[in-house]
């Protein structure tokens, strides 16, 4: 029973955002965007990009999915689902991990999938690019889970656009230091398993915490108290 | 049982409420504020003029009498956010919103002023006004987690609402905290050796050490002062419809 809740949660949301390509295309259309800016801001050189890209993939990507969280929980919460949601009998971190698996699957793994282009483009050797693709697919379901805290403690705001990566920009840094990392150490040929094990890790305990955290922040947006 | 427990309760209740807060802050405040100046003042002129120079950095030493107190209120301010956003989430209590309201900017200022006094001292010492070392990121990711708080603090229409959202935002920072910390110091060895120290610091004469606990002890007096200061503000501010802070008011205006 609480099983199936969750999971017709995580099809709804999979189904409503296939019906609106633009929710899920228009932050991989501005993951290329920032790639692209990058070679015309710094520098075309090929060496030169090489020794950035880890860095600016990363940090692309980091954008792109704040970008898309502020969306998680604010269309349900305008018309009311969100309470419909509390009232089920299904706990609500579960539902919420639900909705982040789901939204995830929309912008992180589109991203990862992206990547290895965007790669290419930032002139990357193909023997790193498996560790790019790994780190992101361990990396960004971190990221969307820790976002989606700030997205919950900000449903309630009109306009909280610019909140969202204000309040959780600094626990994304460990994230963005081990992936970044793990690249770095790919393109110098030294071992990477120790960084996709501590990237694992972080997923882990973003896993155990963050939905309760954010099931929490729910019920003070709907609750108001 | 469960009624000794529920009077128990409801004396706890009582004491932390806005009202009986703001009669013992107000008991408490001079207990304070005057060790405050007296011990800054102290702890100033010795350290800035009587404790001798250190023999390898001259007189640009003495910053640590404002520095290392100012980066210890920065963290044991946040600590303290995170556990009155404890307290509100769990008990509700409405007094520990109000302190963690007025507690943010204080904790950032004093954050604020290790990072500009470490600065300070870095550009004579280290030739530069900053590095990427592990404890100044730390320190200035710190920083950002209180304009977060304090963001989101003043971001709702709704002030009690506002406090709770940022109640949980410092208990999930406070996890972060550690993670974070480590994070930046590994990834700190992993791009360069650490080329300056400032955790092995050769042990301390007495003549040195004893102002600096001066300033420390004074510089917390201060910074319970501030809170103490901004939190009677904030009470009277959220209650002033209530009937005693009308009763305060009259009684004042007489």
């Amino acid at each position: 029973m609480i099983w199936r809740i969750a999971v017709q949660v995580f099809q709804r949301d999979l189904r409503l955002a296939s019906r609106q390509s633009g929710e899920w295309l228009n932050p991989l259309i501005f993951f290329l965007m920032v790639i692209t800016l990058v070679p015309l801001a710094i520098s075309p050189e090929p060496a030169r990009l090489r020794e950035m890209a880890g860095g600016i993939i990363w940090i692309a990507a980091l954008l792109a999915v704040l970008l898309a969280m502020d969306g998680l929980f604010r269309s349900d919460f305008e018309d009311g689902t969100l309470e419909q949601l509390l009232l089920t009998p299904a706990p609500l971190p579960l539902l919420v991990l639900a909705k982040v698996l789901a939204h995830w699957l929309q912008t992180g793994v589109a991203l990862t999938l992206l990547a290895p282009l965007a790669g290419v483009l930032l002139n990357l050797p193909s023997s790193v690019l498996v560790t790019l693709v790994l780190s992101l697919l361990l990396g960004t379901l971190t990221l969307s889970l820790i976002s989606a805290i700030g997205a919950a403690l900000t449903v309630g705001l009109r306009r909280g656009g610019v909140l969202v990566p204000l309040i959780t920009l600094p626990m994304h840094i460990p994230v963005l230091i081990f992936a970044t990392g793990s690249i770095q150490a790919a393109l110098s040929g030294l071992p990477v398993v120790g960084y996709l094990a501590l990237l694992g890790a972080f997923l882990l305990l973003a896993l155990c915490l963050a939905p309760f955290a954010a099931a929490a922040a729910l019920r003070l947006a709907v609750s108001g108290s | 049982m469960t009624n000794w427990l529920r009077r128990l309760w409801a004396i706890i209740e009582s004491t932390v409420s806005p009202r009986y807060f703001y009669q013992l802050s107000g008991r408490w405040l001079p207990w304070f504020a005057w060790p405050a100046v007296i011990l800054i003042a102290v702890g100033l002129v010795w350290g800035l003029a009587i404790a001798p120079a250190d023999y390898q950095q001259g007189n640009s030493y003495r910053i640590i009498f404002i520095h290392v107190p100012s980066a210890s209120l920065a963290m044991g301010g946040y600590l303290l956010l995170a556990i009155c956003g404890a307290i509100t989430l769990i008990w509700r209590v409405k007094t520990a919103e109000m302190v963690a309201k007025a507690a943010a900017p204080v904790g950032a200022l004093f954050c604020l002023m290790a990072l500009v006094t470490g600065s300070l001292w870095g550009k004579p010492t280290w030739g530069t006004y900053w590095v990427w070392d592990a404890r100044l990121t730390s320190m200035l990711i710190l920083l950002f987690l209180y304009f977060g708080v304090m963001a989101l603090q003043s971001a709702f229409e709704d002030v009690a609402q506002g406090s709770k959202a940022a109640a949980l935002l410092a208990v999930v920072g406070v996890v972060n905290l550690p993670i974070i910390k480590y994070s930046v110091e590994w990834w700190n060895t992993l791009h360069q050796g650490s080329t300056f120290r400032i955790t092995e610091r050769p042990s301390m004469p007495p003549e040195m050490y004893l102002p600096l606990l001066v300033m420390f002890l004074g510089l917390y007096a201060l910074f319970a002062t501030l809170i103490l200061l901004r939190s009677r503000q904030e009470i009277l501010q959220r209650e002033r419809r209530s009937q005693w802070v009308r009763q305060l008011i009259e009684d004042e205006r007489e």
